[in-house]
């Protein structure tokens, strides 16, 4: 049996088709999962998809934080349940206080749609490990509320810990440290503000001269093939 | 007049009526009081058409009555001083088994195949996005999103066509960072992809930007819905946010009045958009109509309830009762024709069988949408509407949707037309550079300046990769989508291209409308998409100006004439009238959308130059055309002469050449021709490949006169295209084209690579620039003009 993979959807959730659609793309068993409905329908994994849940009224992933199905994937990933949170997804995750830190509002105050090279800092989570370590990925961004900050003590412990999982080679919102994503200490729970999902095959992806590189659109593919393999050998 | 006034106290009824028992106007007051004076003059109606209401009603109307017929009748509703014209889209139309709703529901629809449909429309918003660029924007997309939605289709794609004053004005800069923030805001917390559009900015934009906006969407073609109401019982359900006192009068008012002196008092009738809202109705939306829960629906933009119970009742089985105090209010002091008028966003009405009324609102409820029966459908004939008891409406509901005034206003050619054409940007008229460091220096200014200028800092403002269909976005001579959508696994998609150039327009109406169409034609065809069918916004001065009528109907001429030789109808669009400062209007700018469809997306052309070595060719002919030309607008400032000729049959063959390209495999890039000529087309093509080019200047044009180097790089004569082909494949492209009568010239080749070193520009014999100058020049005034903007949502 393929393992698999739950997507949630909260109101407002953009990127659950295609989030669904690259765990399909790896094998995996693509299984939508509904806001209002704790239960995980025995999912080995769970993507928590970008969009603008709740309108990201009050603050970005502040009201998802609270939905019946949040109940138990906190638990869940407390006990190991592997945990993506891309986008809205990783500020979901802050908010649950299952990552550290917080999404400001990005440096220029826009909303920024835009390939951007990253460097896999730590290929030792449950969702990194078919990168190689130091890699690097051209995978899109595209929020208004992406700038990654933290207190000065919460920095230098993540950074201590080896738990920043990527970074910017060019800072586009004025990121902490130029952090894209970081990792919880079991490494089972990742946040990442790039979209891998959207960059999964040439036709869609970031394909061609981008960011002076020749990328094949496919950088973003590592993320659903290492959640897979770290599955199976589970 | 003031829109401050309407809103607060619309028709002062209190007074007429202050010792009656009920405060409101109704029915059986109108009748009892047939003296009473109405403010028909304050709500934009002539007292002729006041008397007409008189007449059908055979009494004078209600307070309610009044404010939607002013608002059914105003310009923007009833397109009565456009009707005339716009009837020949209709009778011109080219028969085409692919049109499965034409002109006149809300968004055309075409086959696509494979059982798909595929409906897309573009709108205006021009005037609310000159008071309140952020929400005026915003609820543009917003209201052409509906429209579509209202369809029975997932809208997949957004484009928007904008127009500003000149870049460095500071207007401009309030304006257009709002206007892109608000484009941006709505569509991408709607999770509808942003794949194209057009920033221009000339001065006759200033005090009335252009603010279009484009939406595409999909369904299977058996279920197309339609903004009907039959059968008697059947439920009218209005379903979404609640109702407010944002945008009343915005119809009537806004879109149908010029500005002047008083403009920013009219900001509180431009409707606030919530577009987590509409996220949401989308949804629920899909999955009614994926039950088969509505027999018709209809959503709520301009003229808000007036306009969906009428348009629902005239197209239906002709009666409709409804309960308005029902109407779920975020304001409940509104009064009744308050709640008629106001055009709060994200607003859905359905017609439900009652047998399906309880499913119907369990999909509501999922989605925590608020939902209402407002009313019911009758057999009466009759429009009527209560209001705690009383009746304050009842009138034949086709008399306001489809027997509004229609004008035959009149129109005249300009005096000033003649000496405009006469005008011609000659060598001797304009000075043009004489040396190969002048044109080296005219190159690298132009690629920079404002219309030619890299737009990436506003382009991604916008998410273009949401749904993760997108296969060609911004930059691109088309956007493109698969249509996964509607059927997972598709390698089908649709192609869209807007284009309008004013100051064509200006020069030539009827060739300016052609021409607008011409270049989305071609930029369609250039990604390898058939182009199939046209959807229109045109945006011109004052009706009541005969020069800008004898504009707006060469226009609508000119393009009927030119989709009936292309064979791509035009499926529906939008008028917007009074775009004008004070008594100055603006350029006649027809905005035209051509639809395409590619049965492979895997084949379409991108229009990077990518590859060492491939063969540059010029498709079509070169001549000493300048006459609207950025060149002589940028350098010169200067608009006179003629637009470049169109010949349609030209435009047709190099469509097919450059599908048959694509589709044969023979073509690595193509890129339309169009604004900046050939140089402008060259650099975009080499920055998005990061490679060089080596040119070598044809010398001699069509007729076999000479061919000197300036007018060969940036002429912008019609029907071109620069194309890169593998040498394996030069000599099979060339017979091609020579086999169906279509110019090609080889006119160099892509050489260097930024990743080895240093690429550049070369023009054989004449200079050298660096790819890096050309980006620095091309990508950085756009962030320098508009980078320090801050924006107040």
């Amino acid at each position: 049996m393929p393992a698999r993979i739950g997507v949630v959807t909260f109101p407002g959730t953009l990127d659950d088709q295609q989030a669904l659609r690259a765990a399909a793309a790896v094998g995996a068993e693509p299984v939508a999962l509904w806001h209002k409905d704790r239960d995980l329908h025995q999912v080995d994994a769970v993507v928590l998809p970008g969009g603008f849940s709740y309108g990201d009224y009050l603050r970005a992933g502040a009201i998802a934080r609270f939905s019946p199905v949040m109940d138990t994937i906190i638990d869940a990933a407390r006990g190991g349940l592997p945990v993506l949170g891309i986008c809205n997804g990783f500020q979901v995750l802050c908010e649950a206080h299952l990552l550290e830190g917080a999404m400001i509002r990005n440096g220029d105050l826009h909303f920024i749609n835009r390939d951007v090279a990253l460097r896999i800092e730590n290929n030792r989570t449950a969702w990194t490990s078919d990168y190689e370590a130091g890699a690097q990925a051209v995978i899109p961004i595209k929020n208004v509320d992406g700038r990654f900050v933290a207190d000065e003590r919460t920095l230098d412990a993540l950074e201590a810990e080896g738990r920043v999982l990527a970074r910017y080679l060019a800072n586009p919102n004025g990121a902490a440290r130029d952090i894209a994503g970081i990792t919880n200490a079991a490494g089972n729970v990742v946040g990442l503000m790039p979209h891998p999902e959207y960059a999964i095959d040439e036709l869609t992806g970031p394909a061609g001269f981008i960011e002076n590189r020749r990328v094949p659109g496919t950088d973003g593919l590592p993320f659903f093939t290492s959640i897979l393999k770290s599955l199976v050998s589970a | 007049m003031s829109t401050g006034h309407v809103s607060d106290q619309p028709f002062d009824t209190t007074s007429v009526f202050e010792d009656t028992a009920v405060a409101f106007d109704t029915v059986a007051k109108a009748a009892a009081t047939p003296e009473a004076k109405q403010p028909y003059r304050e709500l934009g109606m002539t007292e002729d058409e006041y008397l007409r209401v008189r007449e059908i009603l055979g009494r004078r109307p209600s307070s309610s009555e009044l404010a939607m017929y002013s608002v059914m009748w105003s310009e923007h509703c009833s397109y009565k001083s456009s009707r005339v014209h716009l009837k020949q889209f209709g009778e011109k139309a080219p028969k085409t088994a692919a049109l499965l709703v034409g002109p006149g529901e809300n968004a055309g629809v075409v086959d696509v195949g494979e059982g798909l449909a595929v409906t897309f429309k573009v709108e205006s918003h021009n005037h609310p996005s000159y008071v309140e660029p952020y929400q005026g924007a915003a609820t543009g997309v917003g209201g052409i999103v509906r429209d579509i939605l209202t369809m029975g289709a997932r809208p997949i794609a957004v484009m928007d066509p904008l127009r500003f004053g000149p870049a460095e004005a500071p207007d401009t800069a309030r304006v257009l960072p709002g206007v892109v923030a608000g484009v941006g805001g709505y569509g991408n917390c709607l999770g509808v992809p942003n794949i194209g559009g057009e920033i221009v900015f000339d001065p006759c934009y200033l005090g009335n930007p252009l603010v279009n906006a484009l939406c595409v969407g999909v369904m299977r073609a058996d279920e197309i819905k339609l903004a009907k109401a039959p059968g008697p019982g059947n439920q009218v359900i209005l379903f979404g946010a609640r109702t407010g006192g944002d945008g009343i009068g915005g119809a009537s008012v806004l879109a149908s009045a010029t500005f002047d002196e008083d403009g920013p008092a009219k900001r509180p009738s431009v409707q606030v958009g919530d577009p987590f809202m509409e996220k949401v109705l989308i949804e629920c939306c899909l999955e009614i109509f994926a039950a088969d829960l509505v027999v018709g629906i209809q959503d709520l933009g301009a003229a808000g309830l007036t306009c969906s119970t009428t348009e629902l009742a005239a197209a239906g089985t002709g009666g409709m009762d409804v309960w308005l105090d029902r109407a779920p209010l975020r304001d409940s002091t509104l009064t009744p024709e308050e709640v008629l008028m106001s055009e709060s966003q994200e607003r859905m009405m359905a017609v439900v069988e009652p047998a399906k009324v309880e499913a119907f609102l369990a999909v509501c409820e999922k989605w925590d949408v608020t939902a209402t029966a407002l009313g019911e459908v009758t057999d009466t004939g009759r429009l009527r509407m209560w209001w705690h008891g009383e009746v304050i409406v009842d009138v034949p509901p086709r008399t306001l949707a489809h027997e509004g005034p229609v004008y035959n206003r009149p129109f005249a050619r300009p005096e000033w037309q003649d000496a405009l054409q006469a005008d011609v940007p000659t060598a001797a008229r304009l000075r043009r550079p004489a040396s190969a460091d002048e044109l080296r220096e005219t190159l690298v200014n132009l690629v920079g300046s404002p219309n030619l200028a890299d737009k990436t800092w506003a382009l991604e403002q916008y998410d273009h990769r949401v749904q993760g269909n997108t296969v060609l976005g911004h930059g691109e001579d088309s956007g493109m989508v698969r249509l996964d959508a509607a059927l997972p696994g598709t390698s089908l998609g649709v192609a869209l291209s807007t284009d309008g150039n004013g100051r064509f327009a200006k020069l030539d109406p009827y060739a300016g409308a052609q021409l607008a169409l011409a270049e989305a034609y071609r930029n369609v065809a250039a990604t390898g998409a058939r182009p199939l069918a046209v959807t229109d916004c045109l945006n011109f001065g004052s009706p009541e100006d005969p020069d800008v009528m004898w504009q707006f109907a060469e226009a609508c001429r000119g393009l009927a004439d030119a989709c009936l030789e292309l064979g791509t109808p035009v499926t529906g669009g939008n008028v917007s009238f009074y775009n004008q400062t004070g008594e100055v209007n603006i350029h006649p700018t027809p905005v035209v959308g051509v639809l395409g469809v590619i049965d492979d997306v895997d084949r379409r052309t991108r229009s990077a130059f990518e590859r060492e070595g491939e063969i540059l060719l010029l498709l079509g002919d070169t001549r000493d055309e300048f006459g609207g030309s950025e060149w002589a607008h940028e350098v010169h400032g200067h608009l006179g002469g003629l637009p470049p000729r169109l010949d349609l049959h030209r435009e047709k063959v190099l469509g097919e050449v450059l599908i048959a390209g694509s589709r044969d495999g023979m073509l690595s890039a193509a890129h339309d021709l169009s604004d900046g000529g050939l140089a402008q087309a060259v650099v975009e093509s080499c920055l998005r490949g990061g490679h060089g080019a080596r040119l070598v200047l044809p010398e001699t044009d069509a007729d076999g006169n000479p061919l000197d180097p300036f007018v060969a790089l940036f002429a912008e004569s019609a029907g071109r295209a620069v194309v890169a082909v593998p040498r394996s494949e030069e000599l099979r492209f060339t017979d091609m084209c020579v086999a169906r009568g279509l110019p090609v010239a080889r006119v160099g080749v892509v050489d260097g690579t930024v990743l080895s070193g240093e690429a550049v520009l070369e023009v054989q014999g004449q200079f050298t620039v660096p790819l890096t100058e050309l980006r620095t020049a091309h990508e950085g005034p756009f962030r320098k003009l508009f980078g320090h903007s801050v924006v107040d949502a």
